[in-house]
């Protein structure tokens, strides 16, 4: 081993230290969110959420992890194999790569890409995959029938957010989202999404709609497909979805942070304070509006997305085009 | 459908977005109506719908109110009540042992026993509503387990005579 791979300055070194940080990092934020989720749940039901297991039943989700790790993994007759069991995998890996280029400090990041941007947006496409091979590997109507509306609704969404992203980077000139972050200022005025709303609404849409959550949660939706496509799947199987939804949760909500809020940037407080704050204040609205809104209908999520999504977000790029062409 | 009321839609749309979001934000920060069992207890127990009583006299709370008219056995949809009465003796045969009968029997203003099996009642409160005393009313223990089924079926008059004698 050269002494030149144990200094800290290796490219592969940040990056096998970064990887661990980003495994802890979105193992413990999973735990949290999951408590989060269900405390938000429970008190905008009008109940108290977990309550028994630690104080304010904060050692629920530890009690819950702890069960699935230890359950059978039980795979489906007439299941494929190999698809069955890389579906879960292939659902993570790529959540965790999409953390490295996230900008949670100046000062703190893990593998500086000058095309951050798009490296996220090309690993979080992957996931859908992952929701395929799920699909297709389980054997099962259900599984089968979830994966076919995580394509469509994949498809569908993709294209919004893309034009979204893409006035963001054209304003700032740049893929790197430590640029785009710098560009904005530490006050509301300064940021991208108070100067391009509609770019802001369009993508935290867009954000629901790609990590499946509620009202868009059509491919695991359980009055439907009892669990669409991660149906089959026992103990960590499913772990690791869940897992996977989260973790992308903080993707899209930290690139939205990055993109509109003005990542790191902020009085008062240090840089990574003011990034998870606004990462958890756009996690805290997804989770509420999880538990407002009644899930869409298939023709109702398609039709939002082609028919209203899509032209404004073309509008609005046009719109931000002529501007940047104007002010040069 | 036009352009303009296609807008119009989706700014209704939107707003009621916003409007479900007030809603669910309110109902955050309301407290929460869940009573959590061990730890606390409901205060209006006297709403419960436990298994029919019989309500005493003023003067004398260890006799029933009933007058063995027969109403709520008839009333009874699933046949859980039954009251018995003194049938009244034939002619010829006053020495013979009284027998007991379904009530209402010629002469008898008091019923014998009145038992009611709890295991078929499904609480509809047709009996209770229909006594033309008001004798009947439902009991408020919600605690009430057994392990055999036979413990259901509940002598009225013992219980009453038991709760007079408890006050």
């Amino acid at each position: 081993m050269s002494p030149d791979l144990l200094s800290f300055d290796h490219p592969l070194t940040r990056l096998v230290v970064g990887l661990l940080c980003v495994f802890a990092f979105v193992g413990l934020n999973g735990l949290v969110l999951v408590w989060v989720e269900r405390k938000v749940a429970g008190h905008v039901q009008l109940r108290p959420g977990p309550l028994h297991v630690g104080p304010y039943g904060l050692l629920q989700p530890i009690v819950d992890a702890v069960k699935l790790v230890g359950k059978q993994l039980a795979m489906p007759a007439g299941a494929d194999k190999y698809l069955y069991w890389a579906a879960p995998l292939l659902a993570f890996a790529p959540v965790t790569v999409c953390f490295l280029p996230l900008p949670f400090d100046p000062d703190l990041a893990p593998m500086r890409l000058n095309i951050g941007l798009v490296l996220i947006l090309a690993f979080s496409g992957l996931g859908v995959l992952s929701l395929i091979l799920a699909g297709w590997g389980s054997n099962n109507k259900w599984g089968l029938l979830g994966a076919a509306r995580a394509v469509a609704q994949s498809v569908a969404y993709e294209v919004p957010l893309l034009l979204a992203v893409m006035s963001v980077a054209i304003t700032a000139g740049s893929l790197d989202l430590y640029e785009i972050t710098g560009k904005q200022g530490g006050w509301p005025w300064q940021w991208y999404g108070v100067q391009n709303p509609l770019a802001f609404f369009i993508f935290l849409v867009c954000a629901v709609a790609e990590t499946n959550r509620a009202p868009f949660d059509l491919p695991e939706a359980e009055s439907e497909l009892t669990a669409g496509f991660h149906t089959e799947y026992s103990g960590m199987g499913f772990g690791l979805f869940f897992l996977a939804e989260y973790a992308n949760m903080i993707v899209v909500s930290g690139v939205a942070a990055a993109l509109f809020l003005g990542g790191w940037q902020g009085p008062f407080l240090s840089g990574i304070l003011w990034f998870l704050v606004k990462v958890y204040a756009i996690l805290l609205l997804m989770i509420w509006m999880r538990w407002t809104y009644p899930r869409v209908r298939f023709d109702q999520l398609l039709n939002l997305s082609w028919k209203w999504l899509t032209p404004l977000a073309i509008i609005d790029l046009a719109l931000v085009v002529i501007i940047k062409g104007i002010g040069g | 459908m036009s352009v303009s009321a296609l807008f119009e839609e989706a700014c209704t749309g939107l707003k009621s977005l916003f409007v479900g979001l007030g809603i669910t934000g309110k109902a955050f920060c309301q407290p929460q109506v869940t009573v959590i069992y061990p730890k606390q207890e409901v205060d209006n127990l006297s709403t419960f719908r436990g298994h029919v009583e019989l309500v005493g006299k003023e003067d004398d709370p260890s006799v029933p109110r009933c007058v063995a008219c027969g109403a709520c056995v008839k009333a009874c949809p699933s046949d859980c009540l039954t009251i018995l009465c003194p049938v009244p003796a034939k002619e010829g045969e006053q020495d013979a042992p009284v027998a007991m009968g379904p009530a209402p029997q010629k002469g008898s203003k008091t019923p014998g026993a009145v038992i009611v099996d709890f295991s078929l009642c499904s609480l509809c409160g047709q009996c209770a509503k229909t006594c033309p005393v008001d004798s009947l009313r439902f009991s408020d223990n919600p605690y009430m387990v057994a392990l055999d089924r036979k413990e259901f079926r509940i002598d009225l008059m013992a219980r009453l005579k038991r709760q007079a004698e408890e006050e």
